[in-house]
């Protein structure tokens, strides 16, 4: 078998994931944090001044990043859910369920910044502008997985109802952004493409996109974070949890 | 032996669930009069002004008709679960998915069909302009079937719960946004003057789409909840 | 028939069958075969599998592993020739409904046996006069036989029962055995579960027996 098929088919299984995301929990946190550094120095201090919206634009540093991400994750979710309900493949239903969380505090975290920024811009703390209403519908997307994931009782039925929960929400997503730009076509066009030629000096862009290396390092980190607990609890009963115990606790029967 | 074929199976199931519906209409009433009453609420909190009501009018009908909907889809498959038809249904030799269309489409004639035809009861409460009203009733004819289909695979998800009326609200109303927009969204241009046919299409285009995917889907959903 | 004779084709045949739910083993790995004119009991205590393993060969559930066989074909292509007729715990009628028109969505959804009407299903599970009486009116004995009537009614070469003596009396119980002995009688085969509080009353059937699993 091709290497790196065979590696994908070893990180299915939950004893490697466990250890392979342990490893690199502290890398990921650690490149996160630097990344994070440079980007904030760079966006709060090299980066000039917007010469309509004055300092008040830095603060698309938080809330660019943080919609992508929402968006990154939910994809993430999709595929994941995917893969676990035609494969039943217990690591993907373990990482779309765990992913949703971090989706939706990203996709809050932009609602939030995104109503900072529009006090100063637009002089109200919330517009019905296509790409907010847009966001909102997200998060509520988010909430309906996660809360129909909570409802369930069995937790692999309950992974899989949710996952599929997702999926119809992919399929929706477009005509919901469709729909919404149609509705309200008010807000600025956009200013951040990663293909075409950029409309923002580079010295705006850089920041942006260390920015954005940094949330996905965090979303990883605390991604595996997650599913190495959602795993403990899932396989409690199996043998590779039990020689993870203190050797005392494990002597008793 | 005779074995029976997939059309008289779906002529059966359309036949005992109307049936149903029947023995119980004093039920079949309820979204009606809880949509009457919303809308009835909206001149007391905003005031009788003509001109206030008739810009909300559109928007206010279809928030009460797609809330009356989602009260009854709770009930789409519960009953069958309770007495055991449902695994009937799932072991019967006929597609599931055709037979779950049926049961949408008794849904939707039984609740949202009663509920288009009082719509000009509704417009008229709210002093929706007479040129508004035919756009009104075609997006409604769009719009409700979509919740049906779109509603039944929530609906399909949240089968084997108690309580599952709240939660059930929490996953159709953002997949249903697009309706909501679409739909009174068309009836506000009408009433603006502007040209209202492009939201209608996309309606319809979705419309189409929906009613492909949604029994497909509501009876995969169905499978992972009876699992 | 073509088929060899010293292995004449079983109606049902599970190889290997098992059942988890979540890592955790429900039953199996179970293997037996179902002839025609068979009556097989599963037998076991509560929590043993029996409900699932009954929902696996109606194709309710999907086994975890191991194959199950109608007629030699894989069960998802052999469901459409209605080879498999399911009663569970619950009888799956309507209560606002007569009898008679239960029946006669069922006959509409499964088919119907030629020669048999609702009319005479329902006297022969001993309902007669009861046919249009709302379900909801009759007691949970006899609306536990106009479901047994539906069996009758239905082209079905395979009955899967489960507690089909529950809620029965003394004639009810009779009447289940005699539905099995005319159902096998005429090539059809059946098989029930029970967690052995009834007994046969005529002969002794093949026993299946389920272990519940610590």
């Amino acid at each position: 078998m091709n290497p790196l098929v065979l590696w994908f088919h070893k990180l299915g299984s939950p004893p490697y994931f466990y250890s392979f995301a342990g490893r690199w929990i502290p890398w990921l946190y650690g490149i996160a944090l630097v990344a994070a550094a440079f980007g904030f120095y760079g966006a709060l201090f090299t980066a000039p001044a917007d010469y309509q919206q004055g300092d008040s634009f830095r603060i698309m540093y938080v809330h660019v990043p943080c919609a992508w991400m929402g968006l990154f994750a939910y994809l993430f979710m999709a595929v994941n859910g995917f893969i676990a309900l035609v494969w039943r493949i217990k690591l993907s239903e373990t990482l779309a369920m765990a992913s949703a969380p971090i989706g939706a505090a990203f996709t809050f975290i932009t609602l939030v910044t995104g109503s900072l920024w529009g006090k100063p811009t637009w002089g109200t703390w919330w517009t019905w502008d296509a790409r907010l209403t847009s966001e909102l519908v997200l998060l509520f997307l988010y909430f309906g997985v996660i809360g129909l994931y909570h409802a369930i009782e069995d937790r692999r039925q309950a992974a899989r109802a949710a996952a599929f929960l997702a999926l119809i929400g992919v399929v929706n997503l477009p005509i919901v952004h469709y729909s919404v730009i149609w509705w309200n076509t008010l807000h600025q066009g956009q200013t951040v493409s990663l293909i075409g030629p950029s409309k923002i000096a580079p010295s705006m862009l850089w920041p942006l996109l260390t920015l954005a290396i940094a949330t996905h390092m965090y979303f990883f980190a605390s991604l595996f974070a997650r599913a190495r607990v959602a795993l403990l609890e899932l396989e409690s009963g199996k043998e590779w949890v039990r020689a993870l115990l203190p050797v005392t606790e494990t002597s008793h029967d | 032996m005779k074995p029976g074929t997939t059309s008289s199976a779906c002529i059966a199931l359309l036949r005992r669930d109307l049936l149903l519906v029947w023995r119980r209409r004093g039920d079949a009433l309820n979204p009606l009069l809880f949509a009457i009453i919303v809308v009835a609420l909206f001149p007391l909190a905003l005031g009788p002004e003509t001109t206030v009501l008739a810009r909300i009018a559109a928007g206010t009908i279809f928030v009460a008709v797609l809330l009356a909907m989602l009260l009854s889809l709770d009930a789409l498959f519960r009953s069958d679960l309770e007495d055991g038809s449902l695994e009937q249904l799932v072991v019967s030799p006929h597609p599931l998915a055709l037979l779950i269309g049926c049961k949408i489409f008794i849904h939707w004639l039984t609740t949202a069909l009663p509920l288009i035809v009082i719509a000009p009861l509704l417009a008229q409460l709210l002093q929706l302009p007479s040129q508004v009203l035919p756009v009104l009733m075609i997006a409604l004819a769009l719009a409700t079937p979509l919740l049906s289909l779109i509603g039944a695979v929530c609906v399909a998800l949240t089968v084997g719960m108690r309580r599952s009326g709240m939660l059930l609200t929490l996953l159709v109303l953002p997949l249903i946004v697009p309706a909501l927009i679409f739909g009174a969204g068309a009836c506000n241009a009408a009433q603006d003057g502007f040209a209202y046919s492009a939201p209608l299409l996309w309606l319809a285009a979705w419309l189409v789409l929906s009613i492909i995917i949604a029994p497909l889907a509501a009876a995969a959903a169905l499978k992972i909840s009876l699992s | 028939m073509h088929e060899s004779a010293d292995e004449p084709r079983a109606l049902l045949q599970a190889q290997s069958l098992c059942f988890a739910r979540n890592d955790e083993v429900i039953f199996g790995p179970l293997d037996f075969s179902l002839h025609a004119g068979e009556t097989v009991l599963i037998e076991g205590d509560n929590g043993s599998g029996k409900t699932t393993l009954l929902k696996v060969l109606s194709g309710l559930l999907d086994p975890t592993s191991g194959d199950v066989l109608l007629h030699g074909a894989p069960l998802t292509l052999a469901k459409l020739s209605h080879q498999v007729a399911l009663l569970g715990h619950l009888p799956g009628l309507k209560l606002e409904l007569s009898a008679l028109e239960n029946l006669r969505f069922a006959t509409g959804m499964g088919g119907i046996r030629p020669g048999i009407t609702p009319h005479l299903a329902l006297a022969s599970v001993g309902l007669e006069g009861y046919e249009d009486a709302p379900l909801r009116t009759l007691s949970a004995g006899q609306r536990k036989r106009v479901a047994l009537a539906r069996l009758l009614l239905v082209p079905a070469a395979l009955w899967l029962l489960d507690e089909p003596y529950a809620n029965l009396d003394r004639s009810g119980i009779d009447l289940v055995n005699r539905l099995l002995d005319h159902h096998a009688r005429r090539g059809g085969a059946a098989l029930i579960t029970s967690h052995g509080a009834y007994a046969f009353t005529s002969g002794t059937p093949r026993r299946i027996a389920l272990k519940a699993s610590a």
